[in-house]
């Protein structure tokens, strides 16, 4: 008799096999990595010009990490669903709620290494100023933002994965509903980085509103996701 | 409705619809528990259709389904757990290895390593070929593993699109003995397969899938 | 299955409604156009406000009834496949009323403040509930049963409902800190006398009742397609049958 298993078991497991796999094929790494250091580097191709640069240096780090959302995410259910593995999952009766934790913990690993990439560029290439302060402004504000897009990406994901003419839905499915991310992220990395007079202070009211929208599509995606991948 | 559905599956005229076209056009079907039934039939007849069905993939437009006595129509969670559905895909991971992808099916339900080792063995999977990665083997290899992971799902009810296909004779003949004494330890088997003589000395019953609708066979 | 040819799909209540649009839509042009004053500060521009106002009113209604009917139909003991033809229905109608908020307010914008844009928070925010909902109307698209497209588009409503106060919250967060918001809605500084305060209120009924009227008639046809479609498999399994009793 095969037995249920529970969503934080499940969580762990799936989890663990996207980041082996992850580990096994290296795509991240060898090629969204390369894909978003270039963008940066094509920011300042069209922008052409250091101050301006230094000035909108938080936005453009999540502009490059929302480009390369969508292709992380595409990835992460590429490997799913190239042999029905998530069919399979889903025959099994596993638990859509683990399958969703677990995929969200394995994506927000991956973007979180993206970002820290970003962030040095950001600092090599536009010559952005990080005190120890802004540091802490920095990093909380990037658990809260990733947590979101790792949430968000994960259900819009789930609902695009698989069917002839689904995956170009993601990217117009994901943009509106991370547009406050992408808001609110950048206003706090401003503010960490003091950019155009920005004051740290102000950078604190940006992460509540990342922890909400986190907090909102955490448990919003646990809802919904079992209704969103069922055939 | 529900007395009758001591039968592992029972389908009373039911209509299943992909994309407006109707697989399946009034099929019905009943299985015993031990049993191993044999689906024949060309293809397009709706063998993988009603495969999927029982596996509570596809909802039922017209007709009644109950499989392991739930409803398919609206308790389809409950039968999946103790379902084990082989496809035409196989449900594998191609960046892992065969043993990766044999423990993460094991971790999901608790199974013991000795099941995975017992699994693996029966399959004829050994040391060396179970840490290639599944995207380098051939499709009989790959076919194993999938049913190496079946196996240790410890599912009730297995359902195999073309368990065969792929493999060598003595491949084929592994799968047999294996079918056996999966049905011998209380599982209940439905085949669907093109090898209608192999599978005939297999099956304790032939059904024939033809346009949609199902036809006893001796 | 009923197969009584239907002629239209009107009855007595939405003749009643459509009716009722007529009247009051022909007020509100004649009204808005010809009888009303023109704006102290503003001048003609101000016209623009009958479509605008309402049309934005009319927008977020539509928001509103296609987040209430998924919830009504996932939650629902029936799953009635009626409240999400409701909710495609109200969508779909909704956006031809965003983008003609969307058009005016730009055009009213243009000629208040010189600009076709301002990231003004109410303005911001229908763009975005625009684009949601176009991406909503594609997920309806996708194919698969009415009980399966049902069930993924009423998830995808909800987390729509989610959203739009989301992007709204942030997007007046972020106006805040730029000091010309006060000063930015286009309505902001008008002086509303008796007659322009009735053509509005005119037009907002108008507005709406034109949305119930077109919303009833599509939902409707919906209804009347998914009958043929059912009709259609009707024909395909006698027909799946007849194949099989050849063979």
């Amino acid at each position: 008799m095969s037995t249920s298993p529970n969503i934080a078991r499940v969580a762990r497991v799936v989890a663990a096999k996207d980041l082996r796999i992850e580990m096994r094929s290296h795509i991240v790494v060898q090629q969204v990595l390369p894909f978003a250091g270039l963008v940066m580097v094509m920011f300042a191709f069209a922008l052409d010009n250091d101050d301006v640069l230094q000035r909108v240096a938080g936005g453009l780090v999540w502009l490059a990490t929302l480009f390369s959302l969508f292709i992380v995410v595409q990835r992460s259910y590429a490997i799913e669903t190239s042999d029905g593995a998530l069919d399979a999952l889903r025959v099994a009766g596993v638990d859509s709620q683990g399958i969703f934790l677990g995929k969200s913990a394995a994506l927000f690993v991956q973007l979180i290494t993206l970002e820290m990439l970003l962030f040095v560029l950001a600092v090599v290439l536009y010559q952005v100023q990080l005190s120890l302060a802004g540091l802490v402004l920095l990093v909380t504000c990037v658990l809260c933002a990733t947590a979101g897009l790792a949430f968000v990406g994960t259900l819009y994901g789930g609902l695009t994965a698989g069917a002839r003419g689904r995956e170009t839905l993601l990217p117009l499915l994901l943009l509106p509903v991370v547009a406050p991310v992408v808001l609110s992220a950048t206003r706090a990395t401003e503010s960490a980085f003091l950019s155009g007079g920005a004051v740290l202070a102000d950078g604190w009211p940006w992460v509540g509103v990342l922890a909400v929208f986190a907090a909102l599509f955490g448990i919003g995606g646990l809802l919904s996701f079992g209704a969103l991948i069922e055939e | 409705m529900d007395a009758l559905s001591t039968s592992i599956i029972d389908l009373r005229d039911v209509v299943a619809v992909y994309n407006g076209y109707p697989a399946l056009a009034g099929a019905s079907l009943s299985v015993e528990k031990g049993e191993i039934v044999l689906l024949q039939g060309p293809n397009g007849a709706g063998k993988s259709t009603l495969l999927r069905l029982c596996a509570g993939l596809l909802p039922v437009e017209r007709g009644t389904a109950f499989v392991l006595g739930c409803n398919v129509q609206n308790e389809r969670e409950r039968i999946r757990s103790r379902v084990g559905l082989l496809g035409h895909n196989n449900g594998l991971y191609a960046d892992l290895s065969i043993a990766d992808n044999i423990s993460f099916w094991a971790s999901m339900v608790g199974a013991l390593q000795s099941e995975i080792d017992a699994a693996m063995s029966r399959m004829g999977i050994d040391g060396s070929l179970a840490s290639r990665s599944v995207g380098n083997l051939s499709a009989g290899q790959k076919r194993r593993c999938a049913l190496a992971c079946l196996i240790v799902r410890r599912a009730e009810l297995w359902l195999l699109d073309e368990p065969h296909a792929g493999l060598d004779a003595k491949g084929r003949d592994e799968i047999d003995a294996i079918l056996r004494e999966a049905s011998q330890l209380g599982a209940t088997i439905v085949v669907a397969s093109h090898e209608v003589e192999r599978a005939q000395h297999l099956a304790t019953r032939n059904v024939a899938v033809v346009a949609g609708r199902v036809q006893e066979r001796s | 299955m009923n197969s009584t040819a239907v002629r239209s799909v009107g009855t007595p209540s939405t003749r009643l409604f459509g009716l009722l649009a007529i009247v009051c839509m022909t007020w509100v042009v004649v009204g808005g156009l010809f009888f009303t004053p023109a704006d102290l500060n503003q001048g003609e521009s101000v016209r623009i406000m009958y479509v605008h106002v309402p049309t934005a009113w009319v927008a977020y209604l539509a928001f509103i009834v296609t987040g209430v009917a998924s919830a009504m139909f996932m939650f629902g003991k029936r799953h009635s496949l009626g409240f999400d033809r409701v909710a495609g229905a109200s969508a779909e109608v909704g956006l031809m009323f965003m983008a003609i908020t969307l058009i005016s307010g730009s055009l009213w914008g243009r000629l208040t403040w010189g600009t076709f844009w301002e990231w003004d928070p109410r303005l911001t925010t229908t763009a975005f509930l625009f684009v949601t909902y176009l991406g909503y109307m594609a997920v309806r698209g996708l194919g698969g049963s009415p009980q399966q497209r049902a069930r993924r588009s009423a998830v995808v409503a909800m987390l729509a409902v989610l959203e739009i106060p989301l992007v709204h919250f942030s997007v007046v967060m972020w106006r805040s800190l730029h000091q010309r918001a006060s000063v930015l809605s286009t309505d902001g500084d008008i002086k509303m006398d008796g007659l322009m305060l009735t053509t509005l209120f005119v037009g907002v009924i108008g507005f709406t009742c034109t949305f119930a009227w077109l919303v009833s008639h599509r939902q409707r046809v919906m209804a009347m397609r998914d009958i043929l479609l059912a009709t259609q498999l009707d024909s395909a399994l006698n027909e799946r049958i007849a194949e099989g009793s050849q063979s």
